[in-house]
C-alpha cells in the first residue's frame, strides 16, 4: 500500500510539474523521464538480475533507428513506428544476449560492448540511410499522436509522462513477480538459483530482453518527442549514462532509475557550463559512488523504508 | 526388492590425473535412506554433483525411475525430482527467509508449511544473512524439501549443527520417507548408523563396500580404509 502511494505520488508530482515550471525546465523533465524509461531498462538487466551491460547504447540506437527509419523512407506513422523502435530493441538485446550471456562478468561487459561498437560503426558505414555522423531531423508525420502534434510543448510531456509511467507500472509489476523474485536470486546466488531448478541462461535472456523492450521504448520515444535520429546515441557514452543513473539513483529500485537520471541530467548540465570536460565528472561521480556509495541514494534509503520496491 | 528410483552404472569424472570418481555403479531404492560416506577427498561430493547434475561425467549413465537423465543439466533434474541440499550453506543471504524458500516453492501458500517443517516459522522475516549457521543449515534443507523432491540429496547437512539440533534433524528425515528417498552424505556415524537404511562406502573414487550398517559396521576393509579401530560407530 505504502509503495502504491508513493509510486501514485511520484507520478501526480511529475505531472503537476509542467505547470509550475518554466518552460525550458519542462522539456528538460520530459527528456528525464524518457532517459529513466531507459535506465529503468538498464536496471532491469543490471540491479535486478546482475548483469553489467556496457551495450545499453545499442538497444537504444536499436529503438531510436527503428522508430526513424521507417518514418524517414518509407513515412510511416507514429504508432507502428513506435512498436518497431519498441521490438527493435528487445531483439537486438536477445540477439546479443543469445550471444553474451555465454560469459559472465568481465567478459560480458567486454563482449556486450563490442556489439554495441560494432552497431555504432554499421551505423556510420550505413550513412546513405542512417544519415551517418549527422543523422535526421524526425519525419514529422512521425511525431503526430492522436491529432497532437509532439514537438508541442505540452503534448510531448503528457506523452513522455506516458511511457514514464507504463514503465513504472510494468517494472512494479515485473519485480512482484515470479520472474522478477528469480532474476534477483539469479542475481544473489545463481548456483543456487540453478540448483532449485531455474535455467540460468533463460532466465537472463529473458531479463535483458525486456530490458531492449525498455530500451528500445525510451529510443523510440526520444526520436519522436525530440525529433532527432543520430549515431550520437550509439556511441559508448549512451551505454555509460543508463549505467550512472542506475548506480546513483539506486540499482535494484524502481524509482532509482527516475532520480539518477534527473540529478545527473542537472549536474551534468551545470557542469558543461563550467568545463567542456564535463565527462570527467561524469568518471568522478562514477568512482565516488561505487566505492562509497554502490547503493546509490534509494539504496541507502532502503535502510530506512524496507519496503521501498 | 523394492523398485529403484536412482540408478548410476559405471559413472566416472577425472580430474587430470586424480580419479575422483572412477567407475562407480549405485542405486537408490525407493523410499530407503542411503548414507554415503567414505575419508575425505573419497568422491562423495563429486559422486553427488554427477548424479545431481552440477558435474559432467565423462562416461557413465543416470536412471531417475525410467528415465535417462544422464544428458540433462542440473535445472532439468531439479524438475525432474531430483533435490539437492549444499555441503557449504548456500542461500540467499540478502533476501528474507520467507523469500528463500518462496523461490523453491510452486506456490507461495505452500511456503509457512515448508518453514513449519524445519521450525523455521518464527524466523520468515528475518533476512537470510543474519541467521545462525544452524538455522542457515535448515533453511537450506527446507528450500530442499519445498521442492517436493523424488529424491533429496543431502550433502553433509549436519555439520556445525548442534547436538540438540541433530536430534531433530534426523526426525526429520526419518519423517521424509518413504515418499522421498534420500541420498545422506555424512561424516557423523551416529548420524549414520541412526538414520541409513543402507551404506555405500566410497574410497578412491571406487566403491569399496555396501550394506546395511551392521554388515558395513562388521567389514574388515572399511575398517582398514575408514573406521580405523571399528569403534567410532560405538
Amino acid at each position: 500500500m505504502k509503495s502504491l502511494a508513493l509510486h501514485l505520488s511520484v507520478l501526480a508530482v511529475l505531472c503537476a510539474l509542467q505547470f509550475v515550471l518554466p518552460s525550458y525546465h519542462v522539456t528538460n523533465v520530459a527528456r528525464i523521464m524518457v532517459l529513466a524509461v531507459f535506465a529503468m531498462g538498464y536496471n532491469i538487466a543490471f540491479g535486478y538480475t546482475g548483469l553489467l551491460s556496457l551495450g545499453h547504447a545499442l538497444f537504444f540506437a536499436a529503438g531510436i533507428y527503428g522508430a526513424g527509419l521507417p518514418v524517414h523512407l518509407l513515412e510511416w506513422t507514429s504508432g507502428p513506428a513506435f512498436l518497431t523502435g519498441l521490438v527493435a530493441g528487445g531483439v537486438a538485446a536477445a540477439l546479443v544476449g543469445l550471444l553474451a550471456l555465454r560469459t559472465a562478468g568481465v567478459s560480458f561487459m567486454i563482449v556486450t560492448l563490442m556489439f554495441a561498437q560494432a552497431g555504432y560503426l554499421s551505423i556510420l558505414y550505413f550513412g546513405r540511410w542512417t544519415g551517418g555522423d549527422e543523422g535526421f531531423p524526425m519525419g514529422a508525420v512521425g511525431r503526430q499522436v492522436l491529432g497532437y502534434d509532439l514537438s508541442g510543448e505540452t503534448p510531448r510531456y503528457l506523452t513522455a509522462l506516458g511511457l514514464f509511467a507504463v514503465a513504472l507500472v510494468v517494472n512494479l509489476v515485473l519485480v512482484r513477480s515470479k520472474l522478477g523474485r528469480v532474476m534477483v536470486a539469479m542475481r544473489e546466488n545463481e548456483d543456487r538459483a540453478r540448483m532449485l531448478g531455474y535455467d540460468p541462461f533463460r532466465v537472463k535472456l529473458a531479463a535483458l530482453a525486456i530490458s531492449g523492450l525498455y530500451a528500445g521504448a525510451a529510443g523510440a520515444g526520444y526520436a519522436m518527442l525530440f525529433g532527432y535520429v543520430g549515431a550520437t546515441f550509439g556511441g559508448i557514452q549512451y551505454s555509460i549514462l543508463p549505467m550512472l543513473y542506475v548506480l546513483v539513483g539506486g540499482a535494484g529500485t524502481v524509482l532509482g532509475p527516475l532520480i539518477g537520471a534527473a540529478g545527473m541530467f542537472y549536474l551534468i548540465e551545470a557542469a558543461s557550463e563550467v568545463t567542456e570536460a564535463y565527462l570527467m565528472l561524469v568518471g568522478v561521480i562514477l568512482i565516488v559512488g561505487v566505492v562509497f556509495a554502490p547503493k546509490g541514494l534509494l539504496g541507502a534509503l532502503r535502510k530506512v523504508w524496507p519496503w521501498l520496491p | 526388492m523394492a523398485a529403484m528410483i536412482l540408478r548410476a552404472q559405471g559413472l566416472t569424472r577425472h580430474f587430470g590425473g586424480l580419479r575422483a570418481v572412477d567407475g562407480v555403479d549405485f542405486d537408490l531404492q525407493q523410499g530407503e535412506i542411503h548414507a554415503l560416506i567414505g575419508p575425505n577427498g573419497a568422491g562423495k561430493t563429486t559422486l553427488v554433483g554427477l548424479l545431481a547434475g552440477r558435474i559432467v561425467p565423462q562416461a557413465g549413465s543416470i536412471r531417475l525411475a525410467d528415465r535417462d537423465i544422464t544428458a540433462l543439466p542440473a535445472h532439468r533434474r531439479v524438475q525432474a525430482g531430483i533435490a539437492y541440499t549444499f555441503q557449504i550453506t548456500s542461500v540467499f543471504p540478502r533476501l528474507s527467509v520467507f523469500d528463500n524458500v518462496a523461490l523453491a516453492v510452486a506456490n507461495l501458500r505452500d511456503v509457512p508449511a515448508a518453514l513449519e517443517r524445519v521450525g523455521l516459522r518464527a524466523l520468515a522475516d528475518q533476512e537470510a544473512a543474519t541467521l545462525s549457521y544452524g538455522h542457515q543449515r535448515l533453511l537450506e534443507l527446507a528450500m530442499g524439501l519445498a521442492l517436493r523432491p523424488k529424491v533429496l540429496i543431502l550433502d553433509e547437512p549436519t555439520q556445525g549443527l548442534a547436538a540438540g539440533e541433530i536430534a531433530g534433524f534426523m526426525a526429520l528425515v526419518r519423517g521424509l520417507v518413504p515418499e522421498t528417498s534420500v541420498l545422506l552424505i555424512e561424516h557423523n556415524m551416529d548420524v549414520v548408523m541412526g538414520l541409513a537404511d543402507r551404506i555405500t562406502v566410497l574410497n578412491f573414487g571406487t566403491v569399496l563396500a555396501r550394506g546395511s550398517p551392521a554388515e558395513i559396521r562388521a567389514d574388515a576393509t572399511v575398517q582398514a580404509a575408514y573406521l580405523g579401530t571399528g569403534n567410532a560407530a560405538a
